[in-house]
C-alpha cells in the first residue's frame, strides 16, 4: 500500500506551518475571549439541537423514514416562521435500529455527546420503554410518537411525553362503541406478541364490554413471524370481527394469508392502520380486504372534508391525495402515525416558547411548561384536528378516524370526540421530582 | 375446526416450510460440504434472490406469470454471479481458512444487507404470484400457489441429486470435498470447482427465496430466519449430506408447522434447539453425516 501519490502525506498539502501557526492562534484566542461574549453568542444564534431517534433500520425502517420526512418538513417550516425563540432548530438523527438496547445508547448519545437540547421522535413502544430509563437519567425531555400507552401509564419517568399523538387505551376506548355497534358482537383479536400488542390486549375486552361486546379470543403472534396460515385455526368459528393490528414487514402476508384462509366467507374486519401503514392498499392480494374498516390517526387518502390546515400540511410534507409520496405513486406513507411528528414539534416549540428556554439549564423548565400545557387548536400546528393534553399523564387525547375500504381507497367515516376517549388518569409524574 | 382438518392445515403449512428450508440448506450444506467454508451471508443471497425477484417482476408488464418466470431464471444467475465474485474477490485471498472465512462471510452479510437497504429500500414489496388459484378445502382455503412451491422444491431437489450423483460435474465436486489434495493431484481445478460450488450454493438460496416471495414479501431484513433454520437443518442433517439435508428440513418443517399450530411457534423453536444441542451431544456428525475421517 505504497502512498505513491503523497494523497495521506500531510507535508505535501498546502497547510504551511505558518498558516497552522495562525489558525491555532486564532483559536486560542477565541478560546479565551471573555466568556459572557460567548455565552450571550451561543443564545442568540446557536441552533436549538432536537436529537431525533430514528428507526432508520430494523422493523421500523418504513416509519423512520417517514418520521424524518414529517419532521423535516415541520423543522423547515418552524425554521421558515423564524424558528424558536429566535433560534433556528436543527435535526440532529441517530438511527436505533428498533431496537430497544441501541435505543437506550442513542439517547445517552444524545445527551452526552451530541448534547442535544431534547430527544424526539421515538415511534415503536419497545424502543421508548428501553430508552425512557436513559432518558430520566440524563435528565433529558424526551418526546416520542409512539401511540402505545406506556408514556400515559405514569410508569416511565417525568422526561417523558407524548403531546401530538393519541395512545392506544384511548384509541380503544373512542372506537369500541362504533366496533359493537356497527361490525358485531363476538370479536377475535389478533396481536403482536410484544408492549404494543398488549395495549390492545389489555385494554379492548373491558372497552367492548362497556357496549355489550365481547372478546372471545385472543390471539398473539411474535413481531418477527413471516407466515401466519398456522394461527387461523384458532379463530373460533363464531367469530363477527376480527380485530387485527399487526405491525412490521410482514403485515401483508398476514392479510393475504387471511384471504386465502377465509375467501368471501370472512367475518367483518376492523384493522389498525399500523396493520397496512406504508404498504399499498391495492396490492395484489388485498382485495380481500375492500369493504373491511380501519382505525386511522390522520386519513391517508385526502377527505373531500379536509381542513386548509391539513391540506396545507399534506403539501409540506409532500404527500400526495392518495398518501403517496409525490412523485412516486409505489412510496406509500405512514399517514396514520406520521402527523405525529409534525404536531409535536410544534408542542415543543410551544412548551419551549413559555419556558424562555434558553439551554439544556432549563430542561427542568421546558418539563414544567410542557406539563402546563391544556389544549392545542386545530391548525396548520395541529392538522390532524384539536387536542387536549393532560399534564399529570403527559399524554393528549384527540379525535380518531374509522375508514371504510372503498374502491381501493379508505373513506373515512366516522370521527369520534375527544370526550370519547378520556379516561381516569392511573397516576400523576408532576409528583416526581426533576 | 376439527382436529383432522387442523393437523391437515398445520401439515401443509409444515411442507411448504419444509420445501424452501430444504432448497436453502442444500445450499449451506454443499459449500460446507465441498469447501468447508460456514458461510454466514447465506441467508443475504436468499434475500437478494427475493429483492431481485420484486425488481425484476416490476420492471416487466404484462401477466404476473411472465415477471415472475423471468425472475425465477435471471434472479438465481445474478446472485450467483455475485457469490462468484464474492469468492474470488475474499474467500480465495483468505486462502479459505475456516477462521477468516467466517468473519469475512459475516462482512459481506452486513454490506449485502446494508446495500439492500440504501437502493432497495425498508419496505416490505409484494410479487405477485403467477397464479392465483384457491384451492377450496370443505374446511378452509389454501393457496394453490403454496402447493406448487412444494412441487417446484421437489422437482429441484431431485435434479440437485442427479447433478451430483449422475453427472461428470457432481463427480468432480464429490471428489473435491472427499479429499481435496488428492482431487487437486488429479488435474482437479480445486480453485474452479470452489467458486462454481459457492455460486450454486447461493443460487439455490435464490431460487428458494423467489419462489417463497410471492407468499412472503421481500425485504432486506428476511435473510435472517432462513439462515438460523438452514444452520439447524444442516446441523441436524450432518454437514454436508444431501439426504440429511432434506429429511432434517422436512423434519424440521414439519414439527414447526405442527407444533406451532397446537401449542406454541415458540415452543417450536425451542424444540427444534434443543434438538440441534441433542444432535450435536449425542451425533456431532449429524443424522446422516460420516464422521470425520
Amino acid at each position: 500500500m505504497a502512498d505513491k501519490n503523497g494523497f495521506f502525506d500531510l507535508s505535501k498539502k498546502s497547510l504551511s506551518r505558518r498558516t497552522a501557526l495562525k489558525g491555532m492562534a486564532a483559536g486560542a484566542g477565541l478560546a479565551l475571549a471573555p466568556g459572557f461574549v460567548r455565552y450571550s453568542q451561543a443564545q442568540s444564534s446557536a441552533p436549538i439541537k432536537i436529537g431525533f431517534q430514528s428507526h432508520r433500520t430494523g422493523i421500523g425502517a418504513a416509519y423512520g423514514r417517514w418520521y424524518e420526512k414529517t419532521s423535516a418538513a415541520a423543522v423547515k417550516a418552524i425554521n421558515d416562521a423564524g424558528g424558536i425563540n429566535g433560534r433556528k432548530v436543527e435535526l440532529v438523527i441517530e438511527d436505533d435500529g428498533t431496537d430497544p438496547a441501541r435505543g437506550a445508547e442513542v439517547v445517552n448519545k444524545f445527551a452526552k455527546q451530541h448534547k442535544t437540547d431534547i430527544v424526539f421522535g421515538t415511534l415503536f413502544s419497545h424502543v421508548v420503554i428501553g430508552s425512557a430509563p436513559a432518558a430520566g437519567e440524563n435528565k433529558i425531555p424526551y418526546f416520542v410518537v409512539s401511540e402505545g400507552h406506556h408514556v400515559a401509564s405514569t410508569k416511565l419517568n417525568r422526561y417523558v411525553f407524548q403531546p401530538g399523538i393519541t395512545d392506544v387505551k384511548s384509541q380503544i376506548q373512542s372506537m369500541a362503541p362504533w366496533i359493537a355497534a356497527n361490525a358485531g358482537k363476538k370479536v377475535t383479536q389478533i396481536f403482536p406478541d410484544f408492549a404494543f400488542g398488549y395495549d390492545h390486549r389489555d385494554y379492548l375486552p373491558p372497552a367492548l364490554k362497556a357496549q355489550g361486546a365481547n372478546v372471545i379470543a385472543q390471539i398473539a403472534i411474535p413481531p418477527t413471524e413471516s407466515s401466519f396460515t398456522k394461527y387461523f385455526p384458532q379463530i373460533p368459528a363464531e367469530t363477527e370481527v376480527i380485530y387485527h393490528v399487526m405491525v412490521g414487514p410482514a403485515v401483508l402476508t398476514f392479510v393475504k394469508e387471511l384471504g386465502e384462509f377465509y375467501g368471501s366467507q370472512r367475518p367483518q374486519l376492523f384493522g389498525f392502520m399500523d396493520s397496512l401503514e406504508a404498504v399499498d392498499i391495492n396490492s395484489p392480494g388485498l382485495e380481500f380486504l375492500d369493504g373491511s374498516h380501519f382505525w386511522e390517526g390522520s386519513p391517508r387518502y385526502a377527505q373531500p372534508d379536509d381542513s386548509a390546515a391539513q391540506k396545507a400540511y399534506r403539501a409540506a410534507v409532500g404527500i400526495d391525495d392518495n398518501g403517496a409520496a409525490v412523485g412516486d405513486p409505489k412510496d406509500i406513507s405512514t399517514a396514520s402515525h406520521m402527523f405525529g411528528c409534525w404536531e409535536t414539534l410544534y408542542v415543543v416549540k410551544k412548551a419551549m416558547e413559555d419556558a424562555g428556554y434558553k439551554g439544556p439549564e432549563d430542561r427542568a423548565k421546558l418539563v414544567e411548561a410542557t406539563e402546563a400545557l391544556k389544549e392545542f387548536a386545530e391548525g396548520p400546528e395541529h392538522p390532524q384536528g384539536p387536542k387536549t393534553f393532560n399534564g399529570k399523564i403527559h399524554q393528549c387525547f384527540g379525535i380518531q378516524n374509522i375508514s371504510k375500504v372503498e374502491g381501493g381507497k379508505l373513506k373515512v367515516v366516522h370521527k369520534t370526540k375527544i370526550e370519547d376517549g378520556l379516561y381516569e388518569p392511573e397516576g400523576d409524574y408532576t409528583t416526581q421530582a426533576l | 375446526m376439527h382436529f383432522g382438518p387442523h393437523l391437515l392445515l398445520a401439515a401443509l403449512e409444515g411442507l411448504v416450510t419444509s420445501a424452501v428450508l430444504a432448497l436453502t440448506a442444500l445450499g449451506l450444506s454443499l459449500v460446507f460440504g465441498v469447501m468447508r467454508i460456514v458461510n454466514v451471508a447465506h441467508g443475504e443471497f436468499f434475500m437478494l434472490g427475493a429483492v431481485l425477484a420484486w425488481a425484476i417482476s416490476t420492471a416487466i408488464s404484462g401477466h404476473p406469470a411472465i415477471g415472475f418466470a423471468t425472475a425465477l431464471v435471471i434472479a438465481p444467475l445474478l446472485v450467483g454471479l455475485v457469490a462468484f465474485l464474492a469468492e474470488w474477490l475474499v474467500l480465495r485471498r483468505l486462502n479459505y481458512n475456516p477462521e477468516s472465512t467466517i468473519v469475512a462471510t459475516i462482512g459481506m452479510l452486513y454490506i449485502i444487507q446494508q446495500l439492500a437497504l440504501t437502493f432497495y429500500g425498508p419496505e416490505a414489496r409484494p410479487v405477485e404470484p403467477p397464479f392465483s388459484y384457491r384451492i377450496l378445502l370443505p374446511w378452509f382455503g389454501y393457496s394453490g400457489y403454496k402447493l406448487s412451491v412444494v412441487a417446484a422444491s421437489a422437482i429441484l431437489l431431485l435434479i440437485t441429486w442427479l447433478v451430483l450423483t449422475r453427472t461428470k460435474i457432481g463427480l468432480i465436486m464429490r471428489a473435491t470435498q472427499y479429499d481435496r489434495e488428492t482431487a487437486q493431484a488429479f488435474g482437479i481445478p480445486v480453485e474452479r470447482v470452489y467458486a462454481g460450488v459457492f455460486a450454486i450454493g447461493a443460487m439455490l438460496a435464490a431460487i428458494a427465496a423467489v419462489l417463497i416471495v410471492p407468499i412472503s414479501q421481500a425485504h432486506y431484513l428476511m435473510g435472517q430466519d432462513p439462515l438460523l433454520l438452514s444452520f439447524i437443518v444442516v446441523i441436524i442433517g450432518g454437514l454436508g449430506s444431501l439426504r440429511g439435508t432434506v429429511v432434517a428440513a422436512v423434519l424440521i418443517g414439519l414439527s414447526d408447522g405442527i407444533i406451532s399450530m397446537f401449542f406454541s411457534p415458540t415452543l417450536a423453536k425451542i424444540i427444534a434447539t434443543l434438538v440441534v444441542a441433542m444432535v450435536l451431544v449425542f451425533r456431532p456428525q449429524g443424522l446422516f453425516g460420516t464422521a470425520p475421517r
